[in-house]
């Protein structure tokens, strides 16, 4: 294998080989490269297949721009599918492969979509030919399509690296570390901003790394650009990011930096973060993001061995790469002549630079006219010869009429594009800044400032290294200024030997072959080609934004960064109009993908939430107990003896709560405590029911309504004393029953003297329910009365418990006698234990949420959240007693006064039964009145609640069925796949419907 | 509450982080004429997101009128049931609400050159000393969880955590913790 590795020069560490793989073969580079630039100088260009052609691909770029190149990088769970080749560092040992093609790069059978009739695969080609029937697009085109056109596969395996996240600060953010960014960062850092400068790659220095012409006050570029770097790395005030992609802008100053900070080592350390995601919010940011080389789109321009003349330029200077041994040079721009000097310097042979313009001169021309290089003005280049490789060019002059005439051959196996500059406005864009149109020189650039933002360089439309330089300080030392920083003044650096890009060019060249039979690419990627912007614009698509959707261009992974104008500029001069009249498309973050683990950050496994666990957690789980997650809050579900299933835990449960007693961990229901002297007002406000006359020590079961009318909230609430309210909630309900209050304490409320205070981890809450509970609790208690008359059902009192505080409810959810016992959190665990302790004479039970769903569906208890979804109103689940109707208003009440809200086949609460007690029915089920529903006929309701009922020794279940209070007794139907079943509309209270095993 | 979750001790990734002993806490609401009369031993700060601290005990300010007053005394000794009477008595005469949250929150101490790095992997505020003084003390968030943030030294501060999101915090500050000195 040839080497294209010069001899000397570039930024590559020589002295060390390193060993990689692409696609199962062996190669070597060294430290400093890039996969692109360790295989250009291996002779190989070849690294992909195009998404719909299968067309084979080199890279046309040596950055973030590139659409060919993409590659998979790394095995198992490393493995990072669609990178660009050209931005990943090598390190030894990579293992990289290439993408969308089968069974080889160089052998790949999809390319015969490159020989299927021109047209076929044309603009809209998929709306076109999949639209019928319908169904199939699901279950047969799209997988179809899926297999055969697309970019990299997913990783199977898990993650194994970690990613992590860090919030940030500065005065001054300045994104690139070219010459603009450099001399803005040493500006606004000498001036002592605080000052964040991030760069995507290695080192700092930008396009400066790959000149090998220019001087900054008399250094080689590069050189300064490490000067600049060491300085910046001495100011305590500056902190530099390499590695950093700066992808995108938010609201406020606030951008997002992804930083690799592994994938260029061979062994990371598995303690380190893969990557970081930094969340910057700056009060000035410097776009120093420069500009990318366009392409000219003629005919076979897609062919390995063709490539931009800055990405030619990169791989000679930078990465001692020669990306050819013959080129031919095809220009529209001065920087194609200042490439062509370097090339022929590094001992690449110029066939020809072929430019567009009829008469070209300045410092540019003069180079290589002294280099005796040989020039064509007024020529293009009209086709590319070689398939996995270029091999020669076909060359045309312009006449004077515009069309051009065939002017022979030149054989090449590089040919290097230089359409001119396109800045790289996409951050000042998604800060909302609206883009100017350069009708001179045909591009966009920054317009009016966007909020604290300055574009310098060639973002800002400065193509030439001086104006970079300039603008760069007085950025800087604006932007510090800006924040009260600016005791040092930073000069401007000198500059020398530069050749300033002048011109360019967008859209098809023109040339004299068949239209119909070539292919002219625009988006490389999106395999786009010329003529499918064109069949777009005659199919009648006008706005820019509906070409892009229609052909693809522009989208996938490089986001058109090389496409855009030329697509732009095509589809104008096919509508006969000038760019700016066709308009821009939108400039959306991430600038370069970022990967999903870096927006996780932490966010996963364990960390992916917080995981709450009650005091008594501990002891659940030492008892075997099944936990269900309720919010965030893992709550004992049921706890099995060895070899019990959860349905005999549960009757075992349920019929031992009845039987003698049970203990329920309650701690993570809501509790607010509402305190001040206008606290029973704010309750009446806030509730629907009446407080007033609450008396302290008592409780009241109470229900919030929203303001439309609707259940939100319901939960016992204790009066401790005639200002101070305990206030229970659900479980999921507490932040949202908090927020409602105080939003309307602060909004609607603000003259009612009365502070809320969320108290639900305060307390850890001990349920003892059970005929036997008293008995349980009575030796521990002390300084409370526990008889029936002096603590009735629905009271509450303070005393001790085991020497600690408490505050004990007598309150039940179960339809038994029950307490409540409160105690401060950290006394939640020794005082379970001693319950615990007390109850095993009585055959006290542990039992969880399921037993305590059972056996409040056994007394008709609702759930709010099960029983009700937000359309539910008192009435309808038949709680009209909570209301109280003497009260002049209450959140909710005028909208019950609608008159929906009392028609009466409003959807309301009823029991139903099955015939067969051994059938439960599923919860969501609908209800119809006919055994075969009839189609278009709505169902009446659906089952909200279904159980086993151990204490009936039968199935029940509750239900919203439509004006189910006066059907009861009725005969409804659950239609389910196996067949109706019949049930029997009853009210919803199966057991104790007298309620007299509370009164004990 | 698990201690599984708690990072090593020693100084990992420029700080160490540790449980503080437990305290007596109250959530105090009322007007600055109920700060005023208090009696609660240290006065309560005026200035919005404020620490007042006289050790053993603390008063923050955390809204207009809201204060967290925590009480660590020596030995050990936390005067719930005496603070809370003392407060009551002296407020008799003033609309006011005082809440003991001694058990709804506990203490982690961050300290050392690397904590404010540390914190700002899940804290969205700026803790340069310049934007967040020593004695300032916030409501905010540490990623999914809500904290109190008190900022005790240049290089110490407390979170205020409600229990069971403690050790959610714990285990995020291990982790970042370890990325910080692997990073370094």
């Amino acid at each position: 294998m040839t080497s294209f590795r010069t001899a000397q020069g570039g930024r590559i560490d020589r002295a060390r080989t390193l060993r990689f793989t692409f696609d199962g073969q062996s190669y070597t580079g060294h430290p400093g490269d890039t996969l692109a630039s360790a295989l250009i100088a291996n002779g190989v260009h070849l690294m992909g297949r195009s998404f719909k052609y299968h067309r084979p691909r080199g890279p046309i770029a040596a950055g973030a721009e590139e659409p060919n190149a993409l590659v998979g990088v790394g095995r198992g769970g490393r493995y990072t599918p669609n990178l660009r080749a050209t931005q990943v560092e090598l390190y030894d040992g990579l293992v990289a492969e290439s993408q969308n093609r089968w069974p080889s790069l160089a052998m790949d059978v999809g390319e015969v979509n490159d020989l299927v009739p021109a047209g076929v695969f044309a603009s809209g080609f998929y709306y076109k030919t999949f639209m019928n029937p319908p169904s199939a697009w699901k279950d047969l085109y799209e997988p179809i399509i899926r297999r055969a056109a697309g970019l990299g596969k997913a990783p199977e395996q898990p993650d194994p690296d970690h990613y992590s996240h860090r919030y940030a600060f500065c005065d001054v953010l300045v994104v690139g570390a070219g010459a603009a960014g450099l001399s803005a960062a040493l500006a606004a850092g000498r001036a002592g901003a605080r000052v964040i400068l991030a760069d995507e790659q290695p080192d700092l220095g930008g396009s400066l790394l790959s000149d090998a012409s220019a001087t900054i006050d008399g250094l080689p570029a590069a050189e300064w650009a490490a000067k600049a770097a060491a300085e910046l790395a001495g100011l305590a005030n500056v902190t530099v990011l390499t590695r950093t992609q700066c992808f995108g802008a938010y609201a406020q100053n606030f951008f997002g930096l992804a930083q690799r900070l592994t994938d260029h080592m061979p062994v990371p350390d598995p303690k380190a973060a893969r990557e970081r995601l930094w969340k910057v919010r700056t009060r000035e940011v410097v776009l120093a993001t420069g500009a990318i080389e366009r392409p000219l789109v003629f005919p076979e321009n897609d062919r390995p061995g063709v490539m931009l003349a800055s990405a030619a330029r990169t791989y000679l200077n930078r990465f001692g790469a020669k990306p050819g041994a013959r080129a031919v040079i095809f220009t529209a721009c001065d920087s194609g002549y200042g490439a062509a000097v370097d090339l022929a310097r590094g001992g690449v042979e110029i066939a020809a630079i072929v430019d567009m313009r009829s008469e070209a001169n300045g410092p540019g021309i003069d180079a290589a006219r002294a280099a005796n290089l040989p020039v064509r003005t007024g020529a293009v280049v009209t086709g590319v010869k070689g398939r996995l490789r270029a091999t020669g060019v076909e060359v045309g002059t312009i006449a004077s009429n515009g069309l051009v005439n065939p002017a022979g051959q030149l054989s090449c196996d590089l040919v290097l594009m230089a359409g001119g500059w396109t800045p790289s406005v996409h951050l000042y864009s998604q800060m909302r800044g609206k883009v100017r149109f350069d009708a001179e020189r045909q591009i966009y650039v920054p317009g009016d400032r966007a909020s604290n933002e300055h574009s310098v360089g060639a973002c800002g439309g400065s193509f030439g290294l001086a104006d970079a330089l300039a603008q760069g300080v007085a950025a800087g030392t604006a932007a510090a200024k800006a924040c009260g920083k600016g005791a040092t003044e930073t000069a401007v650096p000198g500059v020398a030997g530069e050749i300033l890009p002048r011109g360019g060019y967008q859209g098809a060249v023109p040339h004299h072959r068949d239209v119909r039979k070539v292919k002219a690419f625009v988006d490389f990627q999106n395999d786009v080609t010329a003529k499918d912007i064109k069949l777009a614009v005659r199919e009648g698509f006008r706005s820019i934004e509906h070409v892009k959707r229609y052909t693809t261009t522009g989208m996938a992974t490089d986001q058109g960064k090389t496409s855009n104008m030329n697509g732009l500029a095509i589809a104008a001069e096919t509508m006969g109009k000038a760019i700016p009249e066709v308009g821009l498309t939108t400039f959306r973050p991430p600038y370069t993908p970022v990967t999903f683990g870096t927006f996780a950050g932490h966010s996963r496994g364990d960390l992916f939430d917080p995981i709450r666990r009650t005091p008594s957690h501990a002891w659940a789980q030492a008892r075997g107990a099944a936990f269900e997650d309720v919010g965030m809050w893992k709550r004992a579900w049921y706890f099995p003896k060895p070899g019990e299933t959860m349905h005999a835990a549960v009757e075992r449960e349920c019929k031992a709560v009845r039987a003698s007693v049970g203990l329920f961990d309650a701690s993570t229901l809501g509790k607010i405590e509402v305190v001040g002297p206008d606290a029973a007002e704010f309750m009446n406000r806030l509730y629907t029911n009446p407080w007033t006359k609450l008396e302290p020590g008592r409780c009241r079961y109470g229900l919030m309504l929203n303001e439309a009318g609707f259940v939100m909230d319901d939960g016992v609430i204790g009066r401790l004393a005639p200002d101070r309210f305990h206030v229970t909630t659900t479980t999921g309900g507490a932040p949202r029953v908090l927020a409602h209050m105080e939003d309307y304490l602060q909004t609607e409320f603000p003259e009612l003297k009365v502070w809320l205070t969320s108290t639900t981890e305060q307390w850890a809450v001990i349920a003892v329910q059970g005929p036997k509970a008293r008995e349980v609790i009575a030796p521990l208690v002390e300084g409370i009365d526990l008889s029936p008359a002096a603590m009735p059902h629905m009271s509450v009192r303070l005393g001790t418990i085991c020497g600690v505080p408490t505050r004990l409810f007598r309150v039940s959810f179960t339809g038994e006698l029950g307490f409540e016992i409160n105690v401060p959190a950290e006394h939640g665990p020794a005082v379970w234990e001693a319950v615990w302790k007390a109850g095993e004479a009585h055959g006290m039970v542990p039992y969880g949420t399921e037993t305590m769903h059972v056996l409040r569906a056994e007394k008709g208890y609702i759930i709010v959240g099960q029983e009700t979804d937000g359309t539910v109103t008192p009435n309808d689940l038949g709680l009209d007693w909570a209301i109280g109707k003497a009260k002049p208003d209450f959140v909710g009440k005028r909208s019950l006064a609608r008159p929906d809200m009392a028609k009466p086949d409003r959807k309301q609460l009823v029991g139903l039964m099955t015939s067969d007690a051994g059938v439960v029915l599923e919860e969501g089920a609908q209800i119809t009145a006919e055994a075969a529903p009839v189609q278009g006929r709505p169902a009446l309701g659906h089952v909200t609640s279904a159980y086993a009922s151990p204490t009936l020794g039968r199935s029940i279940a509750m239900a919203l069925v439509s004006g189910g209070r006066a059907r009861i007794g009725e005969t409804l139907y659950v239609p389910m796949p196996s067949g109706a079943i019949a049930v029997t509309v009853t009210e919803p209270i199966f057991f104790d419907k007298a309620g007299s095993r509370l009164d004990v | 509450m698990s201690d599984a979750a708690l990072p090593a001790a020693g100084m990992l990734g420029g700080c160490t982080v540790r449980k503080a002993d437990p305290a007596a806490r109250f959530v105090l609401r009322g007007t600055a004429e109920v700060a005023a009369g208090a009696s609660f031993g240290v006065a309560l700060p005026s200035r919005l997101n404020r620490a007042e601290a006289s050790d053993p005990r603390a008063a923050l300010k955390l809204g207009p009128d809201e204060w967290l007053l925590i009480a660590a005394d020596a030995a050990g000794d936390i005067p719930t049931a005496a603070l809370q009477a003392q407060m009551e008595a002296a407020l008799a005469a003033l609309p006011h609400s005082l809440v003991d949250v001694s058990h709804r929150q506990m203490a982690l101490l961050v300290e050392g050159p690397g904590a404010a790095l540390t914190l700002n992997a899940a804290v969205p505020l700026d803790l340069s000393v310049e934007a967040f003084p020593v004695g300032m003390a916030t409501r905010t968030i540490f990623e999914k969880a809500e904290i109190v943030l008190w900022r005790q030294g240049a290089e110490a501060f407390r979170i205020e955590v409600w229990r069971s999101f403690a050790p959610y915090v714990q285990a995020l500050l291990a982790a970042v913790q370890a990325e910080n000195e692997a990073a370094a």
